[in-house]
């Protein structure tokens, strides 16, 4: 099969083919569930795609290449906006010579997620242009839109997915390539550097620009009416008007798929056209509120509605005004640490000795669930440091001592060396101890690879950060490895000896991942075989 | 409009309940039906409940098969059949993993295939069909194994159905 054929992809992979035929000359993100397989299969169809330590990196150089007049694609999650949001906002302010496409993922019903943020509203906060697909055709489709709409305004633009339209798996038609442009710089210093002056009429061009694409919006077949009875009108977007369009087929439905800045008058001209129009979204009243701030009569969903995914029996019983309890599916078997993992040890430890844990993002916030029950908090990449810090700050000396940070190594890299440097700089008085959990992947997400392995994304040798070679760069006096086994007694001695020192210590507690070691020794071995035959060229 | 068939696929990270959704919907794909495989992942990996809905027909709009509207269930895991068995429509059809013992496969990994070889039985999808996908979803090293299971599969719906 040709990547031009009509094929079953996930909305995922539809991104990421049409990034391949959109000309995209890099993508760059950071591993987030749903988002992590587009770069992905961009690398395996024959992209250039790599792994950043964070969102926020990821995004700045994407920034770059867009500077540079060439188009790129930048993934995550919906929480990795956050971390990216800085340049996000600037970058608007900026605009861009080449396209800038901005993936977030969003996670409702958090299936693999800490939060339900609904990143519709970064759009607004941020002033750029949105897109929602509603399956994986149009998850291909507005990928290239957007990075057409992205060159023609000279901004940044948001593609919107959620965990249905990442994972799900639909026929995709590819259409025929975009010419990609040719890179080269040229100087644009005021319009580059957001100085207050300089960042004034900046504002000014990206709310100008915004005013062109309220109109624009009007007129995009992106948002489409589709007639039907009139007794019923509903207003949705994305994967919700899937849900919707099965629930009630025969109603008018206005599908809107380009949803920032929204077509106020041709919305208002809809409403106007049925006898009863419903506002069907996932998540926040984004299009609800837009609406009805503009004076239109809608229906919007009853709060307990927010919470969770929509679905065709929750479309149904928002339409029937049904609010009664919804049934409760039974609950599966939760996750657990795999057999053999090395954060078994650690946890094992951390219970025994009855630390305050705090805890980072990664397979290992499992140690929260029973046998360990042992990780007190779980907030965000790279916060186990500073809050553990903060603990250690005011807790009586007693309790202090017993507070422990742990952080996985792709964490650690993502956001965890800011965390040490605070530790240097504002050490507690009973010193802090804080736990690497080094398995040589970000194991979470499915093991992708990231600047602590030493290996890219497609696997191949490249630099590497060595965390305890940072840590005492950093100025951490007692940095330790240890490599994990089987037997707990060995680590909690040490943990014991570490937390009674009273002084800042670094422990690298190292196993790769039991579900990645043997791709990993594949990988060293490649990489060994490579490195010989650059001898023998030699 | 007529509605699409709606098969649930069950069972535990690891089970390969993704890998026979796969299998499934590129079989239907090349049948000519549209086609939406919808699953949750993350988590499941870590031997968590796993679920992949498959829903194929001449139009599919949500991907996700409604609460109680699955024609079929199929389940990998023991534990995970009354978990699961909400799903199933009035009259749909269980395909339950007492089905098939493991052990008589040559290669016990492919216990999700041969539920698939189960499955199939209900289906209007053509053994070639079957075939060419299980070649397309799977590497090739894995083909005589699969075939086997799905053609035991088969076998066993058969047996039940003797007199």
């Amino acid at each position: 099969m040709s990547l031009t054929d009509r094929q079953l992809l996930s909305g995922d992979s539809a991104i990421a083919l049409a990034a391949l035929h959109g000309g995209v000359a890099l993508g760059t993100g950071y591993p987030g569930t749903p988002s992590t397989e587009i770069l992905e299969y961009l690398s395996h169809i024959g992209g250039k795609a790599q792994w950043s330590p964070n969102e926020k990196v990821a995004l700045e150089v994407g920034i770059g290449v867009a500077y540079a007049g060439a188009r790129s694609l930048v993934t995550m999650k919906h929480v990795g906006l956050n971390v990216a949001a800085d340049p996000f906002f600037s970058v608007a302010h900026t605009g861009v010579v080449g396209a800038l496409v901005v993936v977030s993922a969003d996670d409702p019903g958090m299936a693999s997620s800490q939060n339900e943020q609904d990143n519709r509203r970064y759009a607004v906060a941020a002033a750029v242009p949105m897109l929602e697909p509603s399956d994986s055709q149009e998850a291909y489709d507005y990928t290239l839109a957007a990075i057409e709409i992205s060159e023609r305004w000279k901004i940044p633009v948001l593609l919107r997915v959620t965990t249905r339209i990442c994972h799900t798996q639909a026929p995709v038609q590819p259409r025929a390539a975009l010419v990609p442009p040719q890179p080269r710089f040229e100087h644009d210093l005021r319009g580059r550097n957001l100085i207050p002056s300089n960042a004034r009429p900046a504002h000014r061009r990206l709310r100008q620009k915004l005013s062109e694409l309220t109109e624009w919006s009007e007129a995009t077949p992106l948002n489409q009416i589709i007639s039907g009875d009139k007794k019923l009108g509903i207003i949705t977007s994305g994967v919700c008007y899937m849900h919707a369009r099965e629930a009630f087929p025969d109603a008018s439905f206005l599908k809107l798929g380009f949803t920032h800045p929204l077509p106020l008058k041709k919305i208002a001209g809809f409403v106007r056209s049925v006898e009863r129009c419903v506002v069907i979204e996932e998540g926040d009243p984004y299009l609800a509120d837009a609406i009805r701030a503009a004076g239109l009569m809608v229906e919007s969903k009853p709060e307990m509605f927010r919470f969770g995914e929509l679905n065709v029996d929750r479309v149904r019983r928002i339409l029937a005004h049904d609010h009664s309890p919804e049934p409760v599916r039974p609950p599966g078997k939760p996750p657990e640490l795999c057999d053999g993992c090395g954060h078994h040890v650690v946890f094992q430890a951390l219970k025994n000795l009855d630390c305050i844990v705090a805890g980072d993002i990664g397979c290992y916030a499992l140690g929260v669930l029973p046998p360990y029950s042992a990780m007190d908090c779980c907030v965000c990449m790279g916060s186990s440091i500073p809050i553990g810090l903060g603990l250690r700050h005011v807790l009586p000396p007693a309790e202090a001592r017993r507070v422990v940070s742990v952080i996985g190594d792709s964490t650690f890299v993502h956001s965890g060396m800011t965390g040490l440097a605070e530790m240097i700089y504002n050490p507690p008085p009973t010193g802090h101890v804080v736990v690497i959990l080094d398995n040589s992947t970000t194991a979470m997400t499915g093991h992708q690879e990231h600047p602590g392995t030493g290996r890219s994304l497609d696997h191949a040798a490249t630099g590497k950060v060595v965390y305890e070679d940072l840590g005492r760069a950093l100025g951490i006096k007692d940095v330790r490895v240890f490599p994990l086994g089987k037997d707990c007694a060995e680590f909690q001695e040490m943990l014991i000896a570490a937390l009674a020192s009273e002084k800042l210590v670094l422990i690298v507690a190292r196993r790769p991942c039991v579900l990645a070691a043997k791709n990993i020794r594949e990988y060293e071995k490649c990489a060994a075989c490579a490195t010989a035959q650059e001898v023998l060229v030699k | 409009m007529k509605k699409p068939v709606n098969v649930v696929i069950a069972g535990l990270g690891g089970q390969g309940v993704i890998k026979a959704s796969d299998i499934l919907s590129e079989a239907a794909f090349r049948s000519g039906f549209e086609v939406k495989k919808s699953e949750i992942h993350g988590m499941s990996q870590r031997g968590g409940s796993v679920t992949s809905d498959v829903r194929f027909g001449p139009q599919v709009f949500s991907p996700m098969v409604p609460p109680g509207e699955a024609d079929f269930l199929v389940v990998l895991a023991p534990d995970q059949v009354e978990v699961n068995r909400g799903q199933l429509r009035a009259g749909g059809v269980l395909i339950a993993p007492d089905l098939i013992d493991p052990a008589a496969l040559s290669n016990r990994k492919s216990f999700n295939v041969a539920l698939l070889g189960a499955l199939s039985t209900h289906l209007e999808i053509s053994e070639d069909n079957w075939q060419a996908s299980l070649h397309a979803v799977l590497p090739e090293k894995l083909h005589v194994a699969n075939e086997q299971a799905f053609a035991a599969g088969r076998r066993a719906v058969a047996a039940r159905l003797q007199p």
